[in-house]
């Protein structure tokens, strides 16, 4: 019985995990290896690589620095409204990405009312890198906060109110006792916030406009080559990202394995 | 402070702290909400009252508009249920067996989490178009998957699987074997001890992983899109017809769609909230 549960439940996780990222990696490779980095060098692949990693060093430390204020703000102090704020906060998980890029669309689009105003100053939102990088935030709103809201809600105040009375200031406890006690979870959330904010697709695809070699995500592009007929050269720009993907996965699997206490227990998704 | 005045402590927003920079924290919170969720989600519902109440009904109400939110919701349904069945079942494995390799699968069970949604999009289309390597064992039956609802179906499972295994695990592991182990001792056999014991003691978790699955397959875009064949009125997604309406330049069309999806997540959200105060009442767990 028990080695029929095994089977079933490896058999089901082969078929639906395994065997897509294998997929991935041969239909990269079915040319051979000289056509699979030729295709990663092109201009396009290289230009969309460039913006990839150019949104995520922005919305990255963006939520960081929202994550670390909130969760100061709901595990420090005890204030009325914080558990509807909690729930406000995990909002941009039950948004649709094509939702999330939308928004952005009917505020700044031309039938809006910032929309004649910023084309009349010549401010580039929408079809633009900070219409890309303003979607990538609210997908990725979330990871870093939930990461550390529990965790520094179960370490209490106590250490922070030792450092206080002591005579340390505000940034002085942050940063000697509190950052140190929060860096493996906010780890954790940094890196689950980066692979998002490296492979969204539905919110950046609604913002970006798609303009070859200037507003092509790495994701965009596989999507633009795929509808292209040049498989393989999707599937090389789509192996870097399952490669991103895995690197992720063994990072955050040796987070939980040696730090497994340092993290929050109700962290873990 | 004030030790004379016997002053009842009114409604105040905050107790006390000697910690400093909850205004600065707070403060910044909820400007950066604001700004980056709150405004653009009250522009998007605004956009959509714009043309009244007549007008939003026959927007949601078009023919087109209906069949793409039957088939998200409906495809949504068919893969959480699958999910929780796999799900459950792939939490119980990995709580309860050891076995060589364990520790991989553990891992490998959040890869949709990692893994982009437009490379799981085509790679699931590698495998299962007629031409793929399932794909191909299904052709000569004269089933298709690729480019039908089928299809819909595998990658929306694909992307909402961690979501039941990771509600559900962290509850069976804290269940303690001693339950099973009693009810075992007043004669129950295996098949009561599940039904009896311990699925119900893991409803709520599973109903939370199922909550959980359904609302992202509901608003999945990019792993859908490839393998769907998007055939209006037969394989086309509610999220795939707000990005056409937007290709129409008809914004508003787009936002009625995005205000009807929307309310029926935040419903969702209401709900998962309810069973978890629920679970946290009847169970003393919940996250």
């Amino acid at each position: 019985m028990q080695w029929l549960l095994i089977a079933i439940s490896l058999a089901f996780m082969g078929l639906f995990l395994v065997m897509p990222l294998y997929a991935v990696f041969h239909e990269a490779l079915r040319q051979g290896v000289g056509v699979f980095f030729q295709s990663l060098q092109s201009r396009d692949a290289q230009s969309a690589i460039r913006l990839t990693l150019l949104v995520a060093a922005i919305a990255v430390p963006l939520n960081v620095v929202f994550g670390i204020c909130a969760a100061w703000a709901i595990a420090k102090y005890e204030f009325k409204g914080k558990a509807f704020l909690i729930t406000l906060i995990d909002l941009p998980f039950s948004v649709s990405p094509v939702i999330s890029g939308l928004v952005y669309v009917l505020l700044f689009g031309s039938g809006s009312l910032l929309g004649p105003w910023l084309r009349a100053n010549g401010v580039e939102i929408l079809f633009a890198v900070p219409g890309i990088v303003l979607a990538t935030i609210f997908v990725t709103f979330p990871f870093v906060a939930r990461e550390l809201i529990p965790l520094m809600q179960d370490q209490g105040t106590g250490d922070e109110e030792a450092a206080i009375s002591l005579g340390a200031n505000g940034w002085q406890t942050f940063f000697r006792v509190t950052l140190p006690n929060i860096k493996w979870g906010l780890l954790y959330g940094v890196l689950l916030c980066n692979a998002r904010a490296m492979g969204e697709f539905g919110a950046v695809a609604v913002v970006s406009g798609k303009i070859r070699g200037q507003t092509t995500t790495m994701p965009l592009q596989v999507e633009m080559l795929y509808n292209e007929y040049n498989g393989t050269a999707a599937f090389a720009l789509a192996s870097l990202l399952a490669l991103l993907a895995l690197v992720t996965l063994v990072l955050k699997s040796i987070l939980e394995w040696r730090f497994g206490d340092e993290l929050a227990a109700s962290g873990r998704h | 402070m004030a030790t004379a005045a016997p002053i009842r402590a009114g409604w105040r927003l905050k107790q006390p702290s000697v910690i400093p920079g909850f205004g600065l924290t707070l403060g910044f919170t909820l400007t950066y909400f604001s700004l980056i969720i709150l405004i653009p989600l009250i522009a998007l519902m605004l956009r959509a009252a714009g043309i009244g109440p007549a007008g939003f009904w026959a927007a949601a109400t078009d023919p087109r508009v209906l069949a793409s939110l039957r088939t998200s919701f409906t495809t949504a349904l068919i893969a959480a249920s699958i999910n929780v069945v796999f799900g459950t079942l792939i939490a119980w494995v990995l709580v309860r067996y050891r076995f060589p390799g364990r520790r991989v699968f553990d891992a490998i069970v959040d890869l949709p989490f990692a893994l982009p949604t437009a490379v799981a999009g085509i790679a699931l289309t590698a495998i299962y178009a007629p031409s793929g390597s399932i794909g191909a064992l299904f052709a000569p039956l004269g089933i298709r998957i690729a480019y039908t609802p089928i299809g819909i179906v595998i990658a929306m499972v694909f992307i909402g699987l961690p979501f039941v295994v990771r509600t559900v695990q962290p509850i069976l592991e804290e269940v303690s074997r001693e339950i099973e182990e009693a009810s075992a001792t007043l004669g129950a056999n295996r098949f009561q001890t599940i039904t009896r014991v311990i699925l119900p003691g893991l409803a709520p978790a599973i109903l939370t992983g199922f909550a959980l699955a359904f609302a992202r397959a509901v608003g999945e875009y990019g792993s859908v899109i490839f393998i769907a064949g998007n055939i209006p009125f037969v394989s086309e997604i509610a999220p795939l017809l707000i990005v056409i309406r937007l290709e129409e330049f008809n914004y508003t069309g787009a936002a009625v769609i995005a205000t009807v999806m929307l309310s029926i997540s935040f419903l969702m959200l209401l709900f998962i909230n309810l069973v978890q105060a629920w679970s946290r009442k009847r169970y003393g767990y919940g996250n």
